[in-house]
């Protein structure tokens, strides 16, 4: 691993990262509806955890959306990369692709840590009241569930021959990891097959971790919800190299 | 030692062979030429040499490691400047050049020197602090060429590294790639399409045509196989008889006229002009690399005439300027 060339990464995504300043609200867009729209006009519903409105309820689910957003769609602009060329710069530079996987998912954390913590600062303000011992904790687990994200959606976009596919990877792919992590709903409540499914779904366990370091209460056991994510980490990143080792510049 | 060997290097992709076998030796210190129309297969050849793409068959040694089974070797002793720009618009000038620097390995406490240095060469140093999205294209070129030269490669690829430049930029990237050969004897791979910047730059030119190289050897070596003057002759030629003197080495006819190539135009031309008979118009110029292309590969390299007349133009301009 050539740490220079890590940084150097890290250093790019970082500036490119604060002069697109329209991004960085453009993104919170979305949760900011989904919590103060969404959580509000259903405050009259039912929240599954008992002391909590079901704004507060779908407080942490909203965060994971905002990493599992942010970090999907970083990982995805590498099909931009490619093809404005500024990719080729960086494949023929003399370091190991796996410098470079691990380069570009860092610049992708930094992107969604930083989204996180302005929600989280939302959230504390005027949401849910957290020490500052759980603000940490929330922004500690988010540092793995943006790196298993950003590498899957890394891995995606070396794949992807075209921006065309973007959509169709948020459809079918972003939107239904979303709605499947129980972020809105309690997972002990919904159908089987639901379920079923989110038992798959890594954001589960990252709403679910978060939900547990903010309510106090969760569907699994932070261990599980750990352990989970840890094999979600390193599944992603065995596959994210292999797919970084097949890019080429294409033409 | 040899900077380059490839053997029988080939690339396919779904409708064309790119690159249809090609070896080539190009010894150390060495400015190769690589000459050839839009779609010849430079750009291919040059992006498996430098292991941005994987040849289908075949292989090639580039500073002595192979490019299929040692590619990150292979990188950390090439320098690449390529035909589109790749420098990174949301970045300034000195941003690119540093991210460039800590990627490729320069050694820290160097970089503030270098890019100070190479930003002076390429005539960015006062817009260093500027995105490059604000540059105009000469200046992202010129950016792209310091950031290929900033970790001082051994071996420096150039793709078409003068496209789009005005004629004094054109110049100033000559002037560094001499400067370059003679200060660190750097292995330089030239892909043109332009006659006259390999004419004036490289030492050997392969002429490359669909994929394959159908010439090779230095500029004078290549222009001799056509002669050293071209006549171009309107009026009723007697052909045979011109045919017929020593000096002559081919007569054609190429729209409405005569192509005569002769040896040498000073001492022998009042002798053709008696031979051949009523002749109302003539014309004569020094063979260009165009005519050898032309000959070799049956079509002229430059489908733009306004490109090639620039081109004779720019070459007379540097003929006088190295003083030859």
């Amino acid at each position: 691993m050539n740490l220079n060339a890590v940084w150097a990464l890290l250093l790019r995504e970082a500036k490119i990262f604060f002069r697109e300043k329209e991004r960085i609200v453009s993104i919170l867009i979305s949760p900011l509806l989904f919590l103060f729209v969404m959580g509000q006009g259903m405050s009259g519903g039912q929240s599954p955890v008992p002391g909590y409105t079901y704004q507060q309820f779908i407080f942490p689910g909203i965060l994971a959306m905002v990493i599992l957003f942010t970090s999907i769609t970083y990982g995805l602009y590498i099909i931009w990369d490619k093809r404005l060329d500024f990719l080729k710069e960086v494949l023929a530079a003399p370091i190991s692709r796996a410098t470079l996987f691990f380069g570009k998912t860092l610049g992708g954390m930094l992107g969604a840590i930083i989204e996180t913590l302005m929600l989280l600062v939302i959230g504390a303000l005027f949401i849910l009241p957290m020490g500052p011992l759980q603000v940490l904790l929330a922004l500690a687990a988010a540092f793995p569930v943006a790196y298993m994200i950003t590498n899957l959606g890394l891995t995606i976009g070396a794949k992807m021959k075209s921006m065309e596919g973007f959509g169709l990877v948020m459809s079918f792919l972003t939107w239904p990891m979303f709605f499947f992590s129980g972020a809105l709903f309690d997972l002990a409540g919904a159908a089987p097959y639901i379920r079923a499914v989110s038992m798959a779904n890594p954001v589960t366990y990252a709403v679910d971790l978060l939900r547990i370091i903010m309510l106090g209460r969760g569907h699994f056991s932070a261990w599980t919800d750990l352990s989970a994510i840890a094999v979600f980490c390193l599944l992603t990143t065995a596959v994210g190299i292999a797919a970084f080792g097949k890019l080429q510049q294409e033409k | 030692m040899a900077a380059i060997v490839t053997s029988n290097l080939v690339k396919r992709y779904a409708e064309v062979t790119a690159v249809d076998g090609v070896s080539l030796e190009i010894p150390e210190g060495e400015v190769f030429g690589l000459l050839g129309p839009n779609g010849a297969g430079k750009t291919t050849l040059i992006s498996m040499l430098s292991t941005l793409v994987r040849p289908t068959s075949g292989t090639a040694l580039v500073a002595g490691r192979d490019i299929n089974r040692e590619p990150l070797e292979v990188r950390r002793n090439i320098g690449i400047v390529f035909q589109e720009p790749s420098v990174d618009d949301l970045l300034t000038g000195r941003e690119n050049l540093y991210l460039h620097s800590m990627l490729y390995g320069v050694p820290r406490a160097e970089i503030a020197g270098r890019i100070d240095r190479m930003l002076e060469m390429v005539k960015l140093a006062d817009r260093a602090g500027s995105l490059v999205k604000t540059y105009s294209g000469g200046m992202r070129r010129r950016l792209e060429i310091a950031r290929g030269l900033i970790h001082k490669p051994r071996i420096l690829f150039l793709d078409e590294p003068t496209l789009g430049l005005d004629p004094a930029s054109r110049k100033a990237v000559w002037s560094h790639i001499r400067e370059l050969r003679a200060t660190h004897n750097t292995t330089i791979i030239l892909t043109t399409h332009y006659m006259e910047e390999a004419d004036s730059l490289a030492d050997r030119i392969g002429i490359i045509n669909r994929g394959r190289i159908i010439e090779l050897g230095t500029p004078d070596a290549l222009k001799r196989k056509v002669g050293r003057d071209l006549v171009f002759v309107t009026g009723a030629l007697n052909a045979d008889a011109v045919r017929a003197l020593p000096f002559v080495q081919s007569v054609e006819r190429e729209g409405g006229r005569y192509k005569i190539s002769i040896e040498d135009s000073g001492v022998n031309l009042q002798a053709l002009l008696n031979a051949g008979g009523r002749i109302d118009e003539v014309e004569v110029r020094r063979v260009t690399l165009d005519d050898v292309f032309l000959k070799f590969a049956g079509q002229q390299i430059s489908d733009d005439a306004e490109e090639h007349a620039e081109g004779i133009f720019e070459r007379v301009a540097v003929n006088k300027a190295v003083g030859r």
